[in-house]
């Protein structure tokens, strides 16, 4: 069954660019999927519309049964409720430890306090971070950070995570651990999984679904594709 | 359940935010409570010149003089038009004949009496005071009134207290203009203070969006926030309010300048004053905030 169907989508900006067009897509449940492309090729947009940050022109973009498209800007809560966000600039907030961060996700749903706690937890260890809780965002290396932002994207058991190129600003061994935690939870809970990014080695490595964005076009969708073949284009 | 937490921690998190930002919020406090002075007197110079309006229009009446040749039945007649009138503009009159006013004088003044004692007949008119529904209509009236032949004369109090009324009418409505005027500019004060505390907090409501919060939840705190804002500035004026009019209104012994123009009584009076600028207070909060949170919502 898809989990997201995307049909005839056109995205264009207001100041005339068009990032997406003519975009048809299915990805099913449990998919582990890369999204890639040069700058400019709309892959950002693409995964924005994911989770209504930008609303498509034309088009439908079905997420979990939502339209996308329709969805008015006060009913936004009940699509982001069913999935988990993973960003670039992780987005934590600096005042709170890394346990507040967490939590925050799930006070911010009105979860009952006692609920909270047990939850936070587990969604720390499963990154490895469940003894540095109490420490601040700023007292963590990039790549503790982003598992901070993936513990707190999970917290709350979504069928889908969307990751906006989670590895763009560490380095590579620290990229590979990141992907090896987003694999493990594609594995070990089902979670669909779909990651923009640029790094071919990380692409090349995992040999999972790989669909290029060109200028707006999807241009190919391998289920088995790296980089390097597309690298002709 | 979770509507009761949801509550609960906006709640929370406006007290939180009004102390964190103390200064923000000493300052729009401040501003608040002098524009809500402001709305206070001007509310309570308005109330009191309507009530001075109406006592003034009590007063005004139509004094009717008949001729001395006016026979019985043409008194008898006016008598009905003036029941007549009173599906117009007359309220209700009062006849007094010259016999009785020959008494009256008498009782007067002891020169009088004796004068009026030398004449064979009643040098004196027939009067009939009558009082008007709609002063504006005062004239009206009275040239009707004027236009039967048997009338010597009809006048009103032409001039003073009629312009009085008409001066009151306009510092009536400029007074409401001020405090409609002055109510948004509180609300604008309290808005712009709001919105210098979400933008600090701006990160916070973002991610709250992203994590799927709802816009009702992430606008809760700041409601509860331009709330106690509000609140805090009506206390202020609302002392003032109720301290001063009453010093005020003994001071004056209950009357400006003369006896003719009476203060309204504190009490009730201040009381709704208060409750009025609380509730003020308290809306234009709640409005300046939903208004400055709006924006930051579209995420």
């Amino acid at each position: 069954m898809e989990l997201i169907e995307i049909k005839n989508c056109y995205k264009v900006y207001n100041n005339g660019v068009t990032a997406i067009a003519d975009l048809n897509l299915k990805i099913d449940k449990g998919e582990f999927v890369f999204v890639i492309g040069a700058s400019g090729s709309g892959k950002s947009t693409l995964i924005k519309m994911l989770y209504r940050e930008e609303k498509p022109t034309n088009g439908s973009v079905f997420v979990g049964g939502i339209n996308v498209a329709k969805l008015r800007n006060a009913k936004v809560f009940k699509l982001r409720r069913k999935l988990g966000i993973v960003f670039q600039d992780f987005k934590l907030l600096p005042k709170l430890t890394v346990f507040e961060n967490v939590a925050f996700a799930l006070e911010s749903i009105g979860i009952q306090k006692k609920e909270i706690r047990p939850k936070v937890i587990k969604a720390l260890e499963n990154v490895g971070l469940k003894d540095k809780m109490r420490s601040f965002p700023n007292q963590l290396s990039g790549g503790e950070q982003q598992r901070v932002c993936i513990a707190r994207a999970m917290v709350n058991e979504p069928k889908l995570l969307i990751c906006d190129e989670p590895t763009g600003n560490l380095d590579p061994d620290i990229s590979k651990e990141i992907v090896d935690i987003l694999d493990k939870i594609n594995k070990e809970s089902g979670t669909t999984i779909i990651m923009a990014t640029h790094d071919r080695d990380i692409v090349n490595k995992m040999k999972k679904r790989v669909l290029l964005l060109q200028n707006g076009v999807l241009v190919s969708d391998d289920k088995k594709g790296s980089y390097k073949v597309h690298e002709g284009n | 359940m979770k509507a009761i937490r949801i509550l609960s921690r906006g709640i929370r998190d406006a007290f939180k935010s009004v102390i964190r930002n103390f200064s923000l919020s000493t300052a729009a406090i401040t501003c608040s409570s002098i524009t809500l002075i402001l709305v206070a007197v001007a509310m309570i110079i308005s109330y009191n010149v309507n009530h001075i309006t109406n006592d003034l229009e009590k007063e005004l009446t139509i004094v009717v003089y008949l001729k001395q040749t006016c026979a019985e039945e043409q008194k008898e007649e006016f008598k009905n038009k003036l029941e007549m009138m009173k599906n117009n503009n007359v309220e209700e009159y009062k006849y007094k004949s010259k016999d009785e006013w020959k008494l009256e004088m008498k009782e007067y003044s002891d020169t009088f009496s004796t004068a009026l004692d030398y004449l064979d007949t009643n040098p004196l008119l027939d009067s009939v005071t009558i009082y008007v529904k709609d002063v504006n209509l005062l004239k009206e009236t009275t040239d009707e009134i004027k236009q039967l032949d048997y009338v010597e004369s009809a006048d009103y109090g032409e001039g003073m207290a009629e312009n009085l009324v008409k001066v009151f009418d306009i510092i009536e409505k400029v007074t409401i203009i001020i405090v409609l005027a002055l109510v948004l500019v509180t609300a604008f004060l309290i808005g712009n203070t709001i919105r210098l505390t979400i933008f600090s907090r701006r990160n916070e409501i973002e991610i709250m969006r992203l994590v799927g919060a709802s816009n009702t939840s992430i606008r809760l705190p700041f409601l509860f926030e331009g709330l106690f804002l509000g609140i805090l500035g009506s206390i202020i004026p609302i002392l003032i309010t109720v301290y001063g009019y009453v010093l005020l209104y003994d001071h004056f012994n209950g009357y400006l300048f003369t006896q003719i123009i009476r203060l309204t009584e504190p009490f009730n009076f201040i009381l709704n004053v208060s409750g009025i600028l609380l509730v003020i207070g308290a809306i234009i909060g709640m409005f300046g905030s939903y208004h400055a949170v709006r924006k930051y919502l579209k995420i």
